[in-house]
């Protein structure tokens, strides 16, 4: 049941990404300032919600796991912040080429950069300590406060960086009053988040099978010594 | 209530004797202190105007570097002799314990900063005669973010392998806002700027973090400590 959910959000995701590529690349035109480069907006943007979004998902995986101490919801919360470090990287990624482009240099200390740099950070100290500790309930325990923490940290830098002067793009996206984008333009960019989300699903899906596997692994090992 | 009090005094106070007769963490952390306000003077020309724009920052990395050496030993100091277990295992609450610490390495890392601040007055030229107050009550609120948070990561990393290690790479990510509001006020007062309308912004964040991370500490530390 669980390989033909995979499979089924694989090949959906592979299929809007390619259709997608196709719309993006050969169909809409360029835009008249930025010319070419601003099509990576289509990959930036929606990965940047699949980020974030995961990270929120893995705070309440955090706080279920805390509340019942059910290991799934840890191997679920470990898989969803993985993934979601890799949208994260990928959002620093497209960001810098955009702004060696745009704005002439590789990164700049503003707002929004600083925040999502600053919640790389947290998320990678986070997977360091799981591989830090060896027994599982610990590491659950403690790398779900860690999660908590971290999630609060990222909100209260987001609020106070905000004072800053901001150098990113304001929002383009005409649900937040931005309607900065042709309407043909904007379309593609919620095609690709429904094609990352399932994409992060699937990665999603795979890593937590990999987690509780090693998990279970490590018990019989365990099991194996104790005679 | 009176319990709970009382055992976090009788905490700190343990703490603070045991550290006040050896001076361990003490020392150390004051020496490192100075030697990094030596190396600071290599890396950009004292005398210049420059540094009045960068003193905050300075000292606040200084602070932040010479807490972690206090903190690294706030919990691992109870390791020996398996007194960590004693202590959690003592009628004194999980909170108690925690605040109790956290109130002694605050006296602690005051009474390094206060060290610090005077031999950065001597070789930089600053002037804090001039908004002492305002200066003091940045530096309190400042310290109290970063052992509120330093000591919730210090219990959280005790037992780990790589200890000295994981306490750094996870606390400074998350007391970036907290460290961001104290550098940008303390350079302002350094300079005569008095806190006002535009910079008050950074005392309430300062604030806020300190009362977020407060209350999330103390809720989480039965998780961290007793499991």
């Amino acid at each position: 049941m669980r390989n033909k959910i995979v499979f089924v959000l694989g090949a959906l995701a592979a299929g809007i990404l390619c259709w997608q590529l196709y719309n993006i690349l050969l169909v809409l035109p360029n835009e008249k300032d930025q010319g070419a480069i601003y099509r990576i907006v289509y990959f930036h943007v929606p990965a940047i919600f699949t980020g974030f979004m995961g990270f929120f998902v893995a705070l309440g995986a955090s706080g279920a796991y805390l509340a019942t101490r059910n290991l799934k919801y840890d191997a679920f919360a470990a898989a969803v912040t993985e993934v979601s470090l890799a949208f994260a990287t990928i959002v620093l990624a497209t960001g810098m080429i955009w702004g060696r482009i745009i704005w002439g240099i590789w990164w700049t200390w503003d707002a929004r950069l600083t925040t999502m740099l600053v919640c790389w950070l947290i998320y990678a100290g986070y997977l360091m300590l799981r591989r830090a500790i060896d027994e599982p309930t610990q590491r659950a325990r403690l790398s779900a406060v860690v999660s908590i923490f971290g999630c609060t940290d990222i909100l209260i830098v987001w609020k106070s960086i905000e004072w800053w002067r901001t150098q990113h793009p304001a929002p383009v996206l005409s649900v937040r009053d931005g309607g900065g984008m042709a309407p043909g333009m904007e379309g593609p960019i919620y095609w690709n988040w429904l094609a990352l989300m399932c994409l992060a699903a699937v990665l999603v899906i795979i890593r937590m099978r990999q987690e509780n596997m090693s998990r279970e692994i490590d018990s019989l090992r365990r099991l194996a010594h104790s005679y | 209530m009176g319990h709970y009090l009382g055992s976090t005094f009788t905490i700190a106070a343990k703490d603070l004797r045991s550290e006040f007769r050896t001076k361990e963490a003490l020392n150390a952390s004051f020496a490192f202190s100075v030697v990094i306000l030596v190396l600071f003077s290599f890396a950009f020309d004292p005398s210049s105007e420059q540094l009045q724009t960068i003193s905050g920052g300075l000292l606040w990395l200084v602070f932040s570097f010479a807490g972690a050496l206090i903190l690294n030993r706030s919990f691992a100091r109870e390791l020996q002799n398996d007194c960590l277990d004693a202590l959690i295992s003592s009628p004194a609450p999980a909170g108690a314990i925690f605040l109790g610490k956290t109130v002694a390495n605050f006296v602690l890392l005051m009474i390094v900063e206060l060290a610090s601040l005077a031999v950065f007055a001597l070789f930089y030229e600053s002037h804090f005669g001039v908004q002492l107050l305002p200066i003091a009550l940045v530096i309190a609120l400042g310290t109290w973010g970063i052992t509120v948070i330093g000591t919730l990561f210090s219990a959280l990393t005790v037992n780990l392998r790589m200890r000295e290690m994981m306490l750094p790479t996870l606390v400074y990510p998350l007391l970036i806002p907290a460290l961001m509001a104290a550098m940008t006020l303390t350079t302002d007062l350094m300079n005569g700027t008095p806190i006002g309308k535009e910079n008050g912004i950074w005392l309430r964040v300062l604030a806020g973090f300190d009362f977020i991370y407060s209350i999330l500490a103390v809720v989480f530390i039965d998780v961290v400590l007793v499991g």
